[in-house]
């Protein structure tokens, strides 16, 4: 029985100059943009013309594609800076305005459906208990009797398992602490999805869905640019908007004012100021993947 | 026997070689992430000033200035329920109703303003000192940018609001809200080759 499937030496080699020209006839078949995008370098690795070369053809590409002005900026980190995030446990009612803000933002696919966040229904009796944990609560209003609410998306962690375990190098932390990925170097193999014990990574199982007039067009290399199948993609803290000095999406959506940003370097900063004041946690600690998202209670 | 134990030794100095080695890598791999010259940061002040930009009172349509009504009209301190103007708002007071009611906060002689329980003019605007005088905590919290919302520049100016923009300062519990959608179920996802 074997013996049938196995194809011999002989027969592979004759195969292989056929498969090559096959392969060459592939290749040749693509222009020459989508060839050099195929061949490009490791974003780390590139130069800086070679960077501005690469971002004015994205640009062009996503504003042909998707009929509006694009841009992708591929600022560094800022100087002397180290994100931090902070998020209040007994003020969160639940209302997902995080979750939809963060997919209008970073241009989530909408179908099929990628949430970078997810907002987390725990009882209050249990406490915090990933394995009785629900997602899917869908009352006629929250907050409800007897339940808190966790919404998780990525904890940007100072030791994360998820860059740690990439094969191809396409997952690592930025000066500023902000986990990125190059989506072009991405392979799709998942395991840093694996790694992560958050789930906060997501993959592009199909061709993200979005519709034209919903994408947003400010984008960042490293960030909310459009995503193709077959890559990881995950929450950057808004490296298009941070990176700006701006808050990201999910802080200025907040009804409820309990998510906190900023520079955790800054004594004076709001984020300092809840770490020295406040009663902080951070997720599975005993993972020791040292989160630098952090869930406090400002009651 | 001596083989064994120069065998060992051997070893010995080339497993520790290697295990410096790694822990020199693993070091200057945190190098990189963790050691910030951090003396001269430029740090944002994060106390609420005058220049921050404080969003305006939530007025209903119409009703500010409140002299435009109260002017020239006889003032009745007797505390109560109101039936003929503003009787919405005394149907929803609860803002430690056994205790007060409107003349405690709002100012007698120029509707115009709020008063601090010591007689002092606080505008409008500046509703937030008013509060502050029973909700000392949550003040400094708020100055600080921790309790309520702020939004702007995480190293710059920022857009403060003031706290009747999130409660209502005659029933000021934060109201229930209707969620958005839950995400879908996993199972519920179909992956279409769009190709």
């Amino acid at each position: 029985m074997q013996q049938e499937n196995k194809t011999s030496r002989r027969d592979f080699l004759k195969a292989a100059p056929v498969a090559a020209a096959a392969g060459a006839m592939a290749l040749s078949s693509c222009n020459s943009d989508s060839m050099k995008e195929y061949l490009q370098n490791n974003f780390r690795t590139l130069s800086k013309d070679e960077i501005k070369e690469i971002i004015t053809n994205l640009e062009v590409k996503y504003t042909k594609k998707y009929g509006k002005k694009f841009s992708v900026s591929a600022k560094p980190a800022l100087d002397k800076t180290l994100f931090g995030y902070a998020l209040d446990l007994s003020r969160c009612i639940g209302c997902r305005r995080c979750e939809y803000a963060c997919v209008d933002e970073n241009n989530q696919s909408r179908d099929p459906q990628i949430h970078w966040i997810k907002v987390l229904e725990m009882e209050k009796d249990k406490g915090i208990d990933f394995a009785h944990a629900n997602i899917h609560y869908n009352p006629e209003l929250v907050p409800e009797e007897g339940y808190f609410y966790v919404p998780i998306a990525c904890q940007q962690c100072k030791n994360p398992p998820c860059v740690k375990v990439c094969p191809a190098q396409a997952t690592w932390q930025e000066r500023d602490g902000i986990v990125v990925i190059d989506y072009d170097w991405c392979i799709g193999c998942r395991y840093c999805m694996a790694a992560c014990p958050y789930g906060a990574r997501h993959f592009n199982w199909g061709e993200p869905g979005i519709p034209d007039e919903e994408v947003n067009p400010i984008t960042h290399y490293l960030g909310n640019r459009p995503r193709t199948k077959g890559v990881v993609e995950k929450c950057t803290f808004c490296v298009q908007r941070v990176r700006e000095g701006r808050y990201p999406a999910c802080v200025e959506v907040c009804p409820v004012g309990s998510r906190k940003f900023g520079n955790l370097l800054d004594p004076n900063s709001e984020i300092r100021y809840i770490l020295e004041n406040k009663r902080v946690l951070v997720l599975k600690a005993e993972q020791n993947t040292q989160p630098k998202f952090y869930y406090y209670f400002g009651v | 026997m001596r083989y064994l134990l120069k065998g060992h030794a051997f070893l010995i100095v080339a497993l520790t070689i290697l295990m410096l080695g790694a822990a020199s890598c693993r070091l200057h791999g945190d190098d990189e992430h963790y050691l910030y010259n951090t003396d001269d940061i430029v740090s944002t002040p994060n106390d609420f000033t005058e220049d921050d930009a404080l969003s305006p009172p939530p007025f209903s349509e119409d009703i500010f200035p409140c002299s435009d009504c109260h002017e020239g009209e006889p003032t009745n301190h007797e505390p109560r329920k109101l039936v003929d103007m503003h009787e919405e708002i005394s149907e929803m007071f609860d803002h430690d109703k056994e205790n007060r009611w409107c003349l405690d906060c709002h100012n007698a002689d120029d509707r115009d303003y709020l008063k601090s329980a010591s007689g002092k003019l606080i505008s409008f605007e500046d509703s937030y000192k008013l509060c502050g005088q029973c909700h000392g905590d949550k003040l400094r919290d708020w100055k600080v940018g921790v309790h309520g919302k702020r939004t702007g520049m995480w190293n710059g100016k920022k857009q403060y609001y003031l706290c009747v923009n999130c409660h209502n300062p005659h029933s000021p519990h934060f109201k229930s809200l209707k969620p958005m959608p839950p995400p879908e179920r996993q199972e519920d996802i179909y992956y279409k080759d769009k190709d």
